[in-house]
Order: C-alpha cells, then sequence, then structure tokens
C-alpha cells in the first residue's frame, strides 16, 4: 500500500450495485476495485460484498473458489463488509430463493418481514446499536431497501437493531466483519462515519 | 419506524435540468449535478432522475450524468424516462443508479417487471404511473394510466394496473397526477387514495406539490414518500425547512 491511501476489493456478484458502492468509498479517499479473482479475495486487506440482486442469482455469481476465500477470511475475522443481501448471503439459506445454499457462517434463514409491515421496506429507519459495537456505535438513520431479513443472531456477533413490524437485525459484527442490512452507502453521513470507521480499523 | 421520504426530482433533457407543466413546455432549471449535490446537503432522502429527454442524442446523455450524480451524492437514486429492456436497466444501475423505473413499456410489457425484479431484484424495480381523471366504465378507481408523456391515454385502470404491476414484481409505485404536474395545486389526493386501496408497496406521490402542507395532505392520503421539483428548483424552499414544517405538522421525518 502507498502511503496511507485504503484499499478495497469490491465483489463482482454481478447484479449488485456497484457504482454506488465504489463511489461511497472513493469520496471518502480510498482506492476501490472491483474484483473476481479468488486469489486476490483471499489475501486484499479489505472486500466487500456489494448488496443488490437476489439471493439466487448473487449466490450463482460466487463459484466455489471465492465462496471458499470468502468463507476463511470471515471465519478469520478479517476485515469484510457485506451489505444487504451480502448479509444474507453468510447465512444458510433465504426464504427469497429457496435451496439455495447460502456460505453458512451464520447458521439462520433468511425470512420475509411479517406483522403487518410495509414491504419491500424502502427508506430511511432509525438503528440502534448494542453495547460493544464498533463500527455503528451511534444511533442514528440508515437507509433500508429489503424485503428479507434476520431476525436475531448466534451469540459471538455485535448486533444493531431495528424495527420494521418487528425487531430485526440492522447490523452485526464479528472481529472486522461488518454485515449491514441496510446500505452504508446509500445512508448519507450517518453511512458515510460507518465506512470510514471500518476503512480506518487498524486493530486486525 | 421508517419516516417519510422527501425525494427532489430532476427532470432531465439532454444533461440539464428542466421543468414544465403537464409534461409540455420545458424550461431550463440547472445542472444535474449541482442541484442534487445541493440537495443532499441540505437532506434530501432520495433523488429521482427522470430523463425526458426529446432526441436520441439527448438520451445518450443520461448514462453519464447518472455517473457524474453517483460521484457526488450518497443517497439513493431511481432512474427512470425511456428504460425499454433490461439492458437498459443494468446500464442504467451501473451507471449508479440505485432504482430503475418503468413506465411506458411496463404498460406495453408487463412482463418486463418480472424480467427486472428476477436479475435485480424487487427493491430495483420501481413502476411509474401516470393517471389522469377519467369517469368511463372502465376505470372503476376514477383514474386511467397515461403513457408517453401524457400523449396516450389508454384507457387502462390505473388502480388495476398497479395491483397488475405489484404481481409482475415492481417494488414501489412513483405516482404522478398527470392533472396536477406542475401545477402548484397540491397532489391529486383521491388518486393516491385510490393506488394505496390497491397495494401494499411503498407509493411515492408525485405531481402538484407546492408546500409541505400538500406534502403531509398525501401523506395522510397513502403516500411513503412526497416527490417535488419546481419548489426546489424556484429555491422556494429547501429540503431541510420543508422536513422542518413537515415535523411540525406531525409528519416523522429523518433529520
Amino acid at each position: 500500500m502507498i502511503g496511507s491511501r485504503k484499499e478495497v476489493n469490491i465483489i463482482a456478484t454481478g447484479t449488485a450495485n456497484l457504482a454506488a458502492v465504489a463511489a461511497s468509498f472513493r469520496r471518502v479517499g480510498a482506492d476501490a476495485s472491483v474484483s473476481r479473482d479468488a486469489d486476490e479475495i483471499e489475501r486484499c486487506e479489505r472486500a466487500v460484498i456489494p448488496g443488490v440482486g437476489t439471493f439466487a442469482a448473487a449466490r450463482a455469481a460466487l463459484d466455489d473458489r471465492i465462496a471458499a476465500a470468502l468463507v476463511r477470511r470471515i471465519e478469520a475475522g478479517r476485515p469484510t463488509l457485506c451489505i444487504c443481501l451480502g448479509l444474507h448471503l453468510l447465512c444458510e439459506s433465504s426464504a427469497e430463493s429457496p435451496g439455495v445454499e447460502g456460505l453458512s457462517i451464520i447458521p439462520r434463514t433468511i425470512e420475509r418481514f411479517n406483522h403487518g409491515a410495509r414491504v419491500p421496506q424502502m427508506g430511511w429507519n432509525r438503528v440502534c446499536p448494542e453495547d460493544g459495537v464498533r463500527y455503528v456505535p451511534e444511533s442514528g438513520f440508515a437507509y433500508f431497501a429489503n424485503s428479507y431479513r434476520l431476525a436475531d443472531v448466534p451469540s459471538g456477533w455485535n448486533v444493531v437493531w431495528a424495527e420494521h413490524g418487528a425487531r430485526f437485525v440492522a447490523a452485526a459484527e464479528r472481529g472486522s466483519v461488518l454485515a449491514c442490512q441496510f446500505h452504508p452507502e446509500l445512508s448519507g453521513a450517518f453511512g458515510r462515519r460507518i465506512i470510514q470507521r471500518w476503512l480506518e480499523d487498524e486493530s486486525c | 419506524m421508517l419516516t417519510v421520504r422527501v425525494i427532489p426530482c430532476l427532470d432531465v433533457d439532454a444533461g440539464r435540468v428542466v421543468k414544465g407543466v403537464r409534461f409540455a413546455g420545458l424550461e431550463d432549471r440547472g445542472d444535474p449535478t449541482e442541484l442534487a449535490t445541493a440537495y443532499d446537503a441540505q437532506g434530501a432522502d432520495e433523488l429521482v432522475f427522470l430523463d425526458v429527454s426529446a432526441t436520441p442524442e439527448g438520451r445518450e446523455t443520461a448514462a453519464p450524468t447518472v455517473e457524474r450524480l453517483r460521484a457526488n451524492v450518497s443517497i439513493p437514486i431511481t432512474v427512470g424516462g425511456g428504460v425499454r429492456a433490461a439492458a437498459d436497466a443494468r446500464r442504467l444501475l451501473e451507471s449508479g443508479a440505485d432504482k430503475v423505473a418503468l413506465n411506458t413499456a411496463a404498460v406495453e410489457r408487463p412482463e418486463l417487471l418480472g424480467d427486472l425484479a428476477s436479475r435485480f431484484g424487487t427493491q430495483c424495480t420501481v413502476i411509474a404511473i401516470d393517471a389522469a381523471a377519467c369517469d368511463r366504465p372502465a376505470c372503476p378507481s376514477g383514474y386511467e394510466v397515461v403513457t408517453r408523456s401524457g400523449a396516450c391515454r389508454t384507457g387502462l385502470d390505473a388502480a388495476r394496473w398497479a395491483t397488475r404491476a405489484e404481481g409482475e414484481g415492481a417494488g414501489e409505485v412513483l405516482l404522478t397526477g398527470f392533472d396536477r404536474d406542475g401545477t402548484r395545486a397540491g397532489y391529486d389526493l383521491g388518486l393516491i387514495a385510490a393506488i394505496r386501496r390497491a397495494v401494499d408497496l411503498p407509493i411515492v406521490a408525485s405531481g402538484g406539490a407546492s408546500t409541505p402542507e400538500h406534502m403531509a395532505e398525501a401523506v395522510a392520503a397513502g403516500a411513503d414518500a412526497v416527490l417535488a421539483a419546481s419548489i426546489f428548483h424556484e429555491r422556494e424552499w429547501t429540503v431541510g425547512d420543508v422536513k422542518q414544517r413537515l415535523a411540525a405538522l406531525g409528519v416523522e421525518v429523518r433529520r
């Protein structure tokens, strides 16, 4: 790395809003490149799984080597940011695409919103971190665009909560892995601060 | 709980923001990137970019203009106007759009909505409905869909079409009251209520706003978001002032 300029590898999941994710990193002075190379995804300092598309389409875009590289870095707690669908991919499966297997790092199933809430959830919702959350330490408004959600996470993950009909996981952290249901790249100044914290964290 | 979104709309012709009345008599209102950056800073929750280019040459400028917006703004961008096929949608998404709005093409080929939703996701697929009052029996909701920027009265019932679009895979309705567009007379509240009864999707109300009171009325009628153009372009209101007034009127907004 030259100087203090951070580098980020965004994984090409085929359907994602790569331009928005890349732009959000460039606005905070990082170099963002798009990658489909398993070795690069394994080695790179910071990886991003972006988040627009469907569970099946995004999973299909990750071949076995890329999937294995992601599992290794996330299990090791290396800096990895998973956005929206990126969070869903960490789980075992999703009601959005029955029969499709996720990366199964989080032993949970993604389910559709219920409890009479408007679907898709589209817009700005208040998110509230539990104690110990490092990258989203403050409450604030974040931008969501999703029909499916994670209801809870196993111990070992620090959680940021939000409500839409009922409580759901707005973000989960473990080591230097941050998985957000919301879109930090579209969440204005609040999202920008999250991206900066994750980018500038040197603890791992 | 979701807040009510306030959404400035950029009608763009050949790379410039324009504004007219009922989609006609367009006048220049400025540079899209400058306006978008200002609205983001004022607290806009989202932007809608509608390509209203009259010529194919003008239309070619849409994707590069979206790219410039994307580099500068940190809020979602919905892009519509001239989207005829999944390839058009992909090009706009790759340029930095977060959602793509279909209008005339979806009326002509409703399956296009499903095509986009299965590739890019429902939350990415917006159905833009322009509707005008109609008292014919074929339109029990009292509103018919108009296409081709108002030139074509389809006779299609607006509420029935919204229901169909939801079934095909649309994730949001961008609902413009054609009779009110650019008139400053307030949103067509009957139209919003009719579509609210028809679908569970988020509804973005458009067409006719000139005050925050109009926006609060739209929310009461069933809108989840309120869109306006002239009042922001002509600097009658900043987005921040609108939100402050909405909050005073009891509408939950992000501030």
